[in-house]
């Protein structure tokens, strides 16, 4: 027996989005299209709110969340006041493209390009009154939880 | 430190895997090196990815990541990974002798 383990490099990440704030959906795609970077194939499915970051007509103006988030060091009526995530959101906005980070709609497509695939929960789907029309055309397809894990055999899965 | 046997020369290895040192790297090597991360021959396409990183690694002294290579090299992200399977940055740092890029994006 050896004394050290052998430890296996990450062959495949499945990455589920549940959140649809704009910080609820960056740590998602960074970390899926990271996989693909390192060459781990990688697959996004998103689900419940995270779905918005794959809906059309959505996709581009997700916001931060100001309220209920002790991170952002605001209380939370502050937080409240109209315009007050427009103004977060603006602030971040401009500094991930500062850095470079792509906006949500040019991320997928960045990602996709890299052979990641994308995919919808159906439940969700179903449950939002949604069809494929709604979508992003880099939707790879809506699947069943049944059909995520059989696309994730093997893979790491990721919860964001 | 680890090294590599390549054109008769021992050269060593950072903990990546990539060169130790950027100026060890000729134009003749790249070929062998493309070889061992199983690209079995370097097309024009591969040079311009190779030379324009090299490029940007002599100006700013570190490699670019991905996203700016797709945007800047006139290769774009879809051709990236299939030119360089497993992983566009790290092997085109790799094969032109440079160290892993930094980058998250």
């Amino acid at each position: 027996m050896s004394e050290e383990k052998i430890r296996q490099p990450i062959e495949r990440v499945s990455v589920i989005v549940s959140k649809g704030s704009l910080e609820g959906v960056y740590p998602g795609l960074i970390m899926a299209n990271g996989a693909r970077m390192e060459g781990i194939e990688a697959s996004l499915f998103f689900t419940f709110f995270g779905m918005d970051a794959i809906i059309r007509k959505r996709l581009d103006h997700l916001k931060v969340a100001t309220v209920g988030n002790p991170a952002m060091h605001m209380p939370t009526l502050l937080g409240a006041l109209p315009g007050m995530s427009a103004f977060a959101t603006a602030m971040m906005k401009r500094e991930m493209k500062r850095l470079d980070i792509p906006p949500v709609g040019e991320f997928l497509q960045m990602f996709h390009d890299a052979g990641g695939a994308i995919f919808a929960c159906k439940a969700s789907v179903d449950m939002f009154h949604l069809g494929k029309e709604d979508f992003s055309p880099l939707v790879d397809d809506i699947i069943t939880v049944g059909e995520f894990y059989e696309k994730s055999a093997g893979a790491q899965i990721i919860f964001t | 430190m680890a090294t590599i046997e390549i054109m008769g020369k021992t050269l060593n290895l950072d903990n990546n895997g990539h060169l130790a040192n950027p100026a060890d790297w000729t134009e003749d090597m790249a070929h062998a090196l493309a070889v061992k991360e199983g690209i079995p021959a370097l097309t024009v396409k591969h040079w311009t990815v190779l030379n324009y990183v090299r490029r940007v690694y002599k100006q700013e002294g570190a490699p670019p990541s991905v996203r700016r290579i797709s945007m800047e090299s006139n290769v774009d992200t879809k051709e990236l990974y299939a030119l360089f399977p497993g992983g566009p940055g790290k092997k085109a740092a790799k094969i032109a002798g440079l160290p892993k890029p930094k980058a998250c994006i």
